[in-house]
């Protein structure tokens, strides 16, 4: 009743082609857009629950936010372009220990060009910490052209387990730190130091913002659909003029470098102070979770999922103390197993693509409701 | 001579670890195989199966029975154990997901690797259990040839004998029984399969059972060896590039594949890790299975891949 797309016209090619094209997904986006940027930040200032509250930033919504972003960057890889991809973690960590190192300073010892970059201003380091994670990607991407499935999953897993050891290993990344720990700089934005949650939360949301912004508008293009074509059949995208070379590289490219930089805010952000256990093979599978419960080939999803693999734990853990049943930690550990994993099989069994075709049958439902037909 | 004797103990060691691995990288294949699902339980299973191995041989022991009827009641229990999770794998996963493609199949793997392991230590307990099954000690051998002889660990070698006859009893299995044959036609081709009256929920709960009982042989081998324990489930990461170098779908080939990545990881360890910083067993096995990734992408052993449009 309220939510259909009777009497908006489309009188420009423009107007045809935009991301939202129904009026009420546009105003419903900004709604969400409001709430995200005044309203949580208004509800914290005046402590009113349940975002009055530390907790809810710290150990919700901050990791919601970074792992939806990390969560696209993978749902272009393997939900637009079909190449599954178990090292997010690695790409993660790239983007971290990268921006890590060209905040503090870069030093090269290489005798005959000894290599010096001064620190560099926060912004720049992420950012070129995500280019560090995307050339890497682009490297491991290249078995792609070869192998593909389950195969190439395992060469991903090459890249995740190489890169574990590479920055337990090499002190070099975390500027021989005798403990292997790394503690992020400030986060200094043009002169303005971000630390309060707030300031935080809101640092993470201008990013994810843009990103998802930018991903939409990337798979709604050429490149987009050049991915796309190589997902559903790779042979037949090639002999329709689609080079695989170019289309699988670039997903791995672009995937690798949204995942840097979800890596570099998830260490300098979230975590602060972190060990290469971070970005471990779990992450890894976290963010494949995130993506398959949420839908493939769904930036939307990406968010859906994220919100529920990142949440189940957390409200599982206070289940039994909001009712009061005396289990043990560890009891309550393994349940969270359990339940978690047969919660991923039902909605697998239920739904296989996921979150995002739950919510269009949900639209669609919406359109003709409350009329039968 | 010195050297020489090194790299043999080396080599040796590394054999004899891979055949482990491969014991693991077999029960993917089975399932592989007959469903074309890639079942990343498999490390959780031997976690579920050497629990329930330890515990109720723990039990009885205390309870006073000779250890050789401990044993037999108690591998007998973790069968029947095993038993069970496969029909409930079955039933309740992957009988409703049927005609799903292979990712979602995979995925909910993953969604049974975590119910196994959370209920198996749920069940069970979480500590580490010690099981004694195999002399844990090792033998010098050709003391006469080289200074202090080539140290083989006892484990090993029981580990490497049992792989053998697993192999050969599957091997048999496959060719000879009328089960084995079910299992593979089903695996050429579902619906042909099917259509001359091979009940699919029958031979999955029969894949998935021959899996659990090679997750329990497994468990006896590495449970001896490692204790049994959580860190037992990251086995399924390390048959990966097992699989990967013998071919999903070979049996000979996940040994061989285990052959080469545990000869392959030890010598590496020993040669080239003092020039690189230890630990490269880490990751070697992988890199290896890159390359041969990128030389032949079906693996050593697998079945070419023929694309059709």
């Amino acid at each position: 009743m309220f939510y259909r797309e009777t009497g908006q016209f489309k009188s420009s090619y423009a107007a045809d082609m935009q991301i939202f094209p129904i009026r009420q997904d546009r105003i419903a986006l900004w709604v969400v857009l409001a709430l995200a940027f005044i309203g949580i930040p208004l509800l914290n200032a005046f402590h009113i629950w349940p975002f009055g509250s530390e907790y809810m930033l710290r150990a919700i919504l901050i990791p919601f936010l970074i792992l939806s972003l990390a969560a696209i960057g993978l749902n272009i890889l393997t939900g637009y372009c079909g190449q599954l991809s178990l090292g997010s973690g690695a790409f993660m960590a790239i983007g971290a220990y990268s921006a890590y190192k060209f905040a503090t300073g870069v030093h090269l010892p290489f005798g005959l060009f000894d290599l010096s970059i001064p620190p560099l201003p926060m912004l720049p380091s992420i950012l070129l910490g995500a280019l560090m994670s995307a050339v890497v990607g682009i490297l491991f991407g290249i078995p792609s052209l070869r192998i593909k499935g389950l195969y190439l999953a395992v060469a991903t897993l090459a890249a995740q387990f190489f890169f574990d050891w590479v920055f337990i290993r090499v002190k070099w990344f975390t500027n021989y730190n005798s403990s292997g720990s790394v503690s992020a700089p400030d986060l200094n934005f043009f002169g303005f130091v971000v630390n309060a949650p707030i300031e935080r939360y809101l640092l993470c949301l201008v990013f994810v913002a843009i990103f998802a912004l930018l991903a939409k508008n990337l798979v709604r293009g050429n490149i987009g659909r050049q991915w796309m074509a190589t997902r559903d059949m790779d042979i037949a995208a090639e002999l329709m003029g689609i080079r695989p070379l170019y289309a699988k590289l670039s997903a791995f490219a672009i995937s690798s470098f949204i995942m840097g930089v979800a890596g570099a805010l998830w260490a300098f952000v979230y975590l602060g102070a972190w060990e290469p256990l971070a970005f471990s093979i779990d992450r890894s599978f976290q963010i494949l979770f995130m993506v398959i419960i949420g839908g493939l080939g769904s930036i939307l999803g990406s968010f859906l999922g994220a919100a529920f693999i990142l949440v189940l734990p957390i409200l599982l853990d206070q289940v039994p103390h909001a009712l009061g049943v005396p289990i043990s930690v560890e009891t309550v550990s393994l349940l969270v197993f359990i339940i978690t994993g047969a919660l991923i099989c039902w909605l697998l069994i239920v739904e296989p693509r996921g979150f995002a075709r739950l919510w269009l049958t949900g639209k669609e439902k919406l359109r003709l409701w409350p009329y039968p037909y | 001579m010195i050297a020489f004797g090194q790299f043999l103990e080396v080599l040796v060691s590394g054999l004899l670890a891979g055949v482990l691995y491969s014991l693991v990288a077999l029960g993917f294949v089975l399932i592989f195989k007959a469903s074309g699902v890639f079942n990343f339980a498999q490390g959780a299973m031997v976690l579920l199966a050497g629990l329930a191995l330890v515990r109720s041989l723990d039990f009885m022991v205390g309870k006073g029975l000779p250890f050789w009827a401990a044993i037999v009641i108690a591998l007998l229990f973790a069968a029947v154990v095993m038993a069970i999770t496969a029909w409930m794998v079955e039933r309740f996963v992957l009988g409703p997901l049927i005609n799903q493609d292979g990712l979602t199949l995979f995925m909910s793997t993953i969604g049974v690797t975590f119910m196994i392991e959370g209920g198996a230590q749920m069940l069970f307990g979480s500590d580490v259990y010690p099981l004694r099954l195999f002399p844990s000690d090792a033998w010098f051998l050709f003391e006469s040839s080289f200074p202090g002889g080539i140290l083989v660990s006892k484990i090993d070698v029981w580990g490497g004998m049992i792989a053998a006859v697993l192999v050969v009893g599957l091997a048999l299995f496959f060719q000879k029984t009328k089960t084995g044959r079910a299992l593979r036609a089903v695996a050429d081709d579902h619906a042909a399969a099917q259509s001359v009256g091979i009940s699919l929920n029958w031979i999955w709960f029969i894949v998935w059972l021959v899996a659990g009982l090679v997750a329990l042989v497994a468990a006896t081998v590495w449970g001896t060896k490692l204790g049994v324990q959580f860190s037992i489930t990251f086995l399924a990461l390390k048959a990966l590039p097992v699989l990967i170098i013998g071919g999903f779908t070979s049996v000979p080939g996940a040994i061989v594949g285990g052959l080469i990545v545990g000869a392959g990881e030890k010598l590496a360890e020993a040669y080239l890790g003092p020039f690189i910083g230890g630990g490269i067993e880490y990751w070697f096995a992988y890199v290896l299975a890159l390359a041969v990734l990128m030389a032949r992408p079906q693996g050593l052993f697998g079945e070419r891949i023929i694309e059709r449009i």
